[in-house]
């Protein structure tokens, strides 16, 4: 036997860019995270070909889980054709020879930066959050050995303050993305800046959802069926963006999150935020035949 | 028809605080020797002495902050067993935050400079479990107004306050939970005369409508003969004398003691 027949050919990278250490190192990593709902583990974030603060955290992980046969949609801002979603998805297919979709029922992995699909994720598929800051008490408290200390004491007494001073100052809770909740009646997170419209989506889910930042390098994971409960006064009740009414001027879906687009006679029109929910609903209109899949809101309201 | 006659209320209650032979050292330096006090229901209990004689140590102890080489440290209260320095870090601070308040003399130590006054107070009661934004905001204004704070600076940050303000915002705080115990270290040091006199009579007056236990440390015994009723003089990290108020000002033993109340008249 000789040592060429025993080793593996020469490969110009490892399957999925990142090499085998790096991976097991991830995967235990975020096995640790599912174990401990919403608490932050750290992790060694390595390189990878983008700048830190563009989703490298999501990537990771992504190029952790991905095999083969898993279909990888990668959504920016709720896009999935924008530049950074567009890059993200043709490296991750390039260097893991994965299928791409856009379509979210079609989906097993999805990365997403600062959005969660309209559409019902069920339990096979995967949902990656790039985040940030995944440190919720950064604005309260800037020194991190304290901050890690008050997690572990669950020490929320300023995360609270913090809102309380918000409706005294503003009459109303501020926040609006990344808002602070309260996973499985323990630790605070932040859920990366998914607006306070996606949040209820994570209450209870039928999916896993890990969120990893590159940067700050810790991995947290909200496993399926957990609570998330957003940090609200018994008597100031959790708001969504008021968009239930808003109707997207291109697909003419009603009731889901959009985004505002500013017209040059000063009035602005709005058009459905997950890109493509409003394709496939411009395709059905056109009379394709096109699955829809169950949505989170119904008629623009989360159904308790 | 007979006549009973209550036993006197010092016989009838147990101290409400207990400190028994509490020794810390830093490295060489002895900042506490086999100290002990005691505090009765209603009481206030004045701990005299020089800088560096130990006085804030103990009072840091009382509040839990730190945890001496020997001694014991116990609170007859209902559900509080047991010797204080042996409760796990958890269940210290949630003794600290609902039973025992402080007032501090550097306001920075226990306030959070920009948050609102109010927001300072409600943080008190956000630790202890309310989550009632009403509640919150009407029970923050009972404490700010009970410590005689001018409701229309409510939503100030204490950066923007006067020194005496600062220290009535850390007093409705402390107050906000209703305590049984509340621990002032030198609350009117740095103060001028005037606002001293006004904080002294929102603090004596405090301790007759509420009956609270207080220890209060200083260095000025002025403070000291206005409120306490009963004195502990300290000295090195010992307590040199400690008796009734009137009797150690009328009739000190201690030769530190005459020096001090001499020093002072």
């Amino acid at each position: 036997m000789t040592l060429h027949a025993l080793t593996k050919p020469w490969e110009p990278m490892s399957y999925g860019f990142l090499d085998a250490s790096a991976k097991r190192e991830i995967r235990r990593k975020m096995i640790k995270a599912i174990a401990v709902p919403g608490c932050q583990m750290p992790y060694a974030s390595h390189e990878v070909p983008m700048a830190r603060g563009w989703g490298t955290g999501g990537l990771q992980v992504s190029l952790t889980l991905v095999n083969p046969s898993m279909r990888v949609k990668v959504i920016d801002q709720g896009a999935d054709d924008s530049v950074n979603a567009a890059s993200i998805r043709r490296f991750i297919a390039r260097v893991a020879g994965t299928p791409t979709t856009m379509d979210t029922l079609d989906a097993d992995l999805i990365q997403s930066r600062h959005r969660i699909p309209e559409e019902v994720l069920r339990e096979d598929q995967v949902l990656v959050l790039q985040v940030p800051n995944p440190e919720p008490l950064r604005p309260v408290q800037p020194n991190m050995s304290i901050a890690r200390q008050m997690h572990a004491d669950a020490d929320y007494g300023r995360m609270w303050l913090q809102l309380y001073e918000q409706i005294v100052r503003s009459g109303r809770v501020m926040q609006g993305a990344s808002y602070p909740s309260l996973v499985h009646g323990r630790h605070v997170m932040t859920p990366s800046p998914i607006p306070r419209w996606d949040v209820p989506k994570l209450h209870m889910a039928k999916h896993l959802t890990i969120l990893s930042a590159g940067r700050e390098k810790r991995i947290f994971a909200v496993p399926p069926f957990t609570r998330v409960e957003p940090l609200v006064f018994s008597d100031v009740p959790y708001k969504v963006e008021d968009h239930a009414d808003l109707t997207c001027h291109r697909s003419g879906t009603r009731g889901f999150f959009m985004n505002e687009i500013p017209q040059d006679d000063g009035t602005s029109v709005f058009e459905v935020s997950d890109s493509a929910w409003g394709v496939k609903a411009i395709r059905r209109r056109d009379g394709e035949e096109v699955a829809l899949g169950e949505t989170w809101y119904k008629n623009g309201k989360m159904p308790s | 028809m007979t006549l009973t006659l209550d036993a006197p209320r010092i016989v009838t209650t147990h101290p409400l605080l207990q400190v028994h032979h509490v020794s810390k050292s830093y490295g060489s330096v002895n900042a506490l020797r086999d100290v002990s006090a005691i505090a009765y229901p209603g009481e206030v209990l004045g701990i005299v002495g020089e800088s560096g004689s130990g006085k804030s140590t103990l009072l840091r102890m009382m509040n839990l902050e730190e945890t001496p080489d020997t001694g014991s440290y116990t609170l007859d209260l209902p559900d509080v067993e047991g010797n204080l320095f042996d409760l796990d870090r958890f269940a210290r601070r949630m003794l600290c935050a609902t039973r025992i308040g402080i007032v501090y003399q550097n306001p920075h130590l226990g306030l959070l400079m920009k948050h609102s006054s109010s927001g300072n107070v409600a943080e008190r009661l956000l630790v202890a479990g309310e989550r009632s934004f009403a509640t919150l905001r009407a029970k923050a204004t009972a404490a700010l107004e009970a410590s005689e704070f001018p409701l229309d600076r409510l939503d100030a940050p204490p950066i923007e306050l006067s020194g005496g303000m600062q220290q009535r915002v850390q007093l409705a705080k402390a107050i906000a939970l209703e305590p049984a115990l509340l621990l002032l270290d030198e609350p009117t040091t740095g103060l001028d005369v005037s606002v001293q006199a006004l904080v002294l009579d929102t603090l004596k007056r405090l301790q007759q409508e509420r009956r609270i236990t207080m220890v209060i440390v200083s260095h000025d015994l002025g403070v000291i003969k206005t409120l306490a009723d009963r004195v502990m003089v300290m000295k090195g990290g010992e307590v040199v004398e400690a008796g009734l108020a009137d009797q150690i000002f009328q009739d000190p033993q201690h030769a530190y003691t005459q020096q001090l109340v001499h020093a002072k008249l």
